[in-house]
């Protein structure tokens, strides 16, 4: 009751300072309310400065041996110097460069995996939601059957079937996460199916195919992209995982996950290599976590709860 | 209810059937089980005359049918292609390791989750509330499997404190049990803390408080029956990605359980086996699912009526 009383002795209050608040200072409001966020920007767009200047900016070569100088420690410990900033791999590759050519293959992944998902993911949720009845049973259905398969063998068994490389990585990954996608977009469109507009484009004769693509994923667009950059954050722990088993990018590409493989190898001793390709990771997908928490606060109130 | 239960029951063995279908198919796409099981120097007539003896140049849907009646009525998933030791046995001697992880860390995740979530939701913006959601912040972005080397260069190598491989005592557990355990936690965390917020603001928070009930009481009874619904819901799904994620683990921590078998068999091209796994395993993940179905219908009506 108290709060009430101090606002209205505010709004008679002479004195109050009426003029709005400069631009510069309405924009900082704003970025510090969406603090969080902007850290995840700050990192994403380091992430990806890095795997475009790779080539000028890395300080090695990321396929360079160099026998002499393998398992070398990072810069501040005993044995190690500036010319490998993070130290060397099993056969003296400079990690740091390792690791910024890495960022290349985890976005690249994150990114096509997740725009296969969004095609399959939205375009089923959109008819399922659309048609209803027994088109959404059936899709339902085929949802609930990819979210009781382990993903990881899942992906595992195509991997193997397709053969490990850098495109059926990308496949694989695409073909079994969408789910979360046809969810969203089946919900979402339901919700939009019985409004107005939609009602209005049907009596104007449009085919369902246009209502489907023209008016409803517009409307769709901004839960997707919510769903769209964790999606991506996933991807690149995915891409890791599958790496990591050896059935992802084949060496001796640089991939976070592989790096992480054979420093396993070698962590009793040499715990550095194990460790900051994990730390490249979680920073890659805390970034796009981060990003992905602001924009739903930010774009779809209807999301926040979930 | 009874209605309820049986359709639940209905799409649960659907599911199941299309993943049995999904995981033969691949196998079959993949690879000619004669070339496995014959000796390379086989000529083409004994590779026919085989084929013949097992069946193999039936139709693929009638293999399938006859696979599938084998493993329902007899639990015979077929021989291995490199012990020929029958793979059920194999899988029999190996589930029980599995299930102990995967439970452990269920239990971990889930008394973690639960306890330091009604925490949070209770003294909301607290020293324990900020710190809860900083570790699902963090825990969301971090590979799994890195989080466990990580343990193990910690605790394992520089305090040698817990064993960093295999079984046989309880202090093998805990290493593995924390690393599965924290992919869920996460998850639980926010669900239980955003659930409880929200049946803390409802009326009959305030008219149980308002009897005189003990604060206890209020929050169990009264506040967390409510808010356990989407979490019981979601634990159930998570099941499929807890065995998921126990693959790599066992990987990790050399535990002799199924995820460890299936990922060398898959690497060994055994494929009766990484069938076998994946049926196992969306055998379980179904059965929790359905479970965690019938369990939240239970306590909300609501859920049996839609």
């Amino acid at each position: 009751m108290s709060g009430s009383i101090e606002i209205s002795q505010e709004l008679f209050d002479p004195q109050i300072d009426e003029t709005p608040p400069s631009r510069f200072k309405r924009m900082f409001v704003y970025m510090w309310r969406y603090r969080l966020g902007m850290l995840g920007m700050f990192f994403i767009t380091a992430l990806c400065i890095t795997a475009v200047l790779c080539p000028w900016i890395a300080p090695n070569d990321p396929y360079e041996q160099d026998i002499m100088n393998m398992l070398k420690p990072p810069f501040w410990m005993d044995g190690g110097g500036m010319d490998y900033p993070l130290g060397t791999d099993q056969v003296g590759r400079c990690l740091l460069t390792r690791i910024m050519y890495g960022t290349r293959i985890s976005l690249l992944v994150g990114l096509s995996a997740v725009g296969i998902m969004l095609v399959i993911g939205a375009g089923l949720g959109i008819l399922a939601g659309y048609f209803g009845g027994a088109t959404d049973s059936i899709i339902s259905f085929f949802i609930n059957c990819m979210m009781g398969f382990p993903f990881i063998l899942l992906a595992m068994s195509l991997v193997a079937v397709l053969g490990p490389s850098l495109q059926n990585l990308i496949i694989a990954l695409g073909l079994t996460s969408w789910p979360v996608f046809a969810r969203v977009a089946r919900v979402e469109t339901m919700r939009f199916k019985s409004q107005d507009f939609v009602l209005a484009a049907r009596s104007l004769g449009y085919s369902p195919l246009r209502i489907m693509a023209r008016h409803i994923l517009p409307n769709l667009l901004s839960s997707l992209v919510v769903v769209g950059t964790v999606a991506v954050a996933r991807a690149i722990i995915r891409e890791s995982i599958l790496s990591f088993l050896g059935l992802g990018v084949q060496p001796p590409i640089p991939s976070w996950g592989m790096m992480l493989s054979e420093g396993r190898g070698y962590m009793l001793m040499q715990w550095w290599m194990a460790t900051f390709p994990g730390i490249a990771i979680f920073v890659s997908a805390l970034g796009m976590n981060l990003i992905g928490d602001a924009l739903r606060d930010l774009l779809d109130p209807y999301l926040r709860k979930t | 209810m009874k209605t309820y239960i049986i359709r639940r029951l209905f799409q649960a063995v659907g599911v199941c059937l299309v993943i049995s279908m999904v995981s033969f198919f691949l196998l079959f796409l993949n690879t000619d089980p004669a070339l496995m099981l014959l000796p390379p120097e086989a000529e083409i007539e004994d590779i026919e005359l085989f084929k013949k003896q097992m069946g193999l140049d039936r139709p693929v849907i009638v293999q399938y049918l006859d696979y599938l009646r084998k493993v329902v009525l007899h639990g015979d998933f077929g021989e291995s292609f490199i012990s020929k030791e029958p793979v059920f046995e194999e899988i029999a001697s190996r589930l029980p390791h599995t299930l102990k992880l995967a439970l452990s860390a269920f239990i971990f995740a889930n008394l973690v989750g639960v306890v330091v979530g009604i925490f949070s939701a209770v003294k909301r913006y607290s020293l324990v509330d900020n710190l809860s959601t900083l570790v699902a912040l963090i825990g969301q972005a971090t590979p799994n499997f890195w989080f466990g080397i990580m343990l193990i260069i910690f605790f394992g190598v520089w305090l040698r404190w817990l064993p960093i491989s295999g079984t046989g005592t309880w202090a093998h557990l805990v290493l593995p049990t924390l690393t599965l355990g924290t992919g869920m936690l996460p998850v639980n965390l926010r669900l239980v803390r955003s659930g409880m917020l929200d049946v803390l603001n409802q009326e009959y928070i305030r008219t149980a408080r308002a009897k005189g009930l003990s604060e206890p009481k209020v929050l169990i009874k009264h506040a967390f029956k409510n808010a356990a619904i989407p979490v019981i819901t979601v634990t159930g799904m998570q099941l499929a990605a807890l065995l998921g994620g126990s693959v790599i683990t066992e990987s990790v921590f050399a535990w002799p359980g199924v995820g460890r078998m299936a990922l060398e068999a898959i690497r060994l091209g055994d494929y009766p086996m990484v069938q076998a796994a994946v049926i196992m395993f969306s055998l379980i993940a179904v059965t929790g699912n359905l479970l965690a179905d019938i369990l939240a219908a239970l306590i909300d009506p609501k859920i049996r009526l839609e």
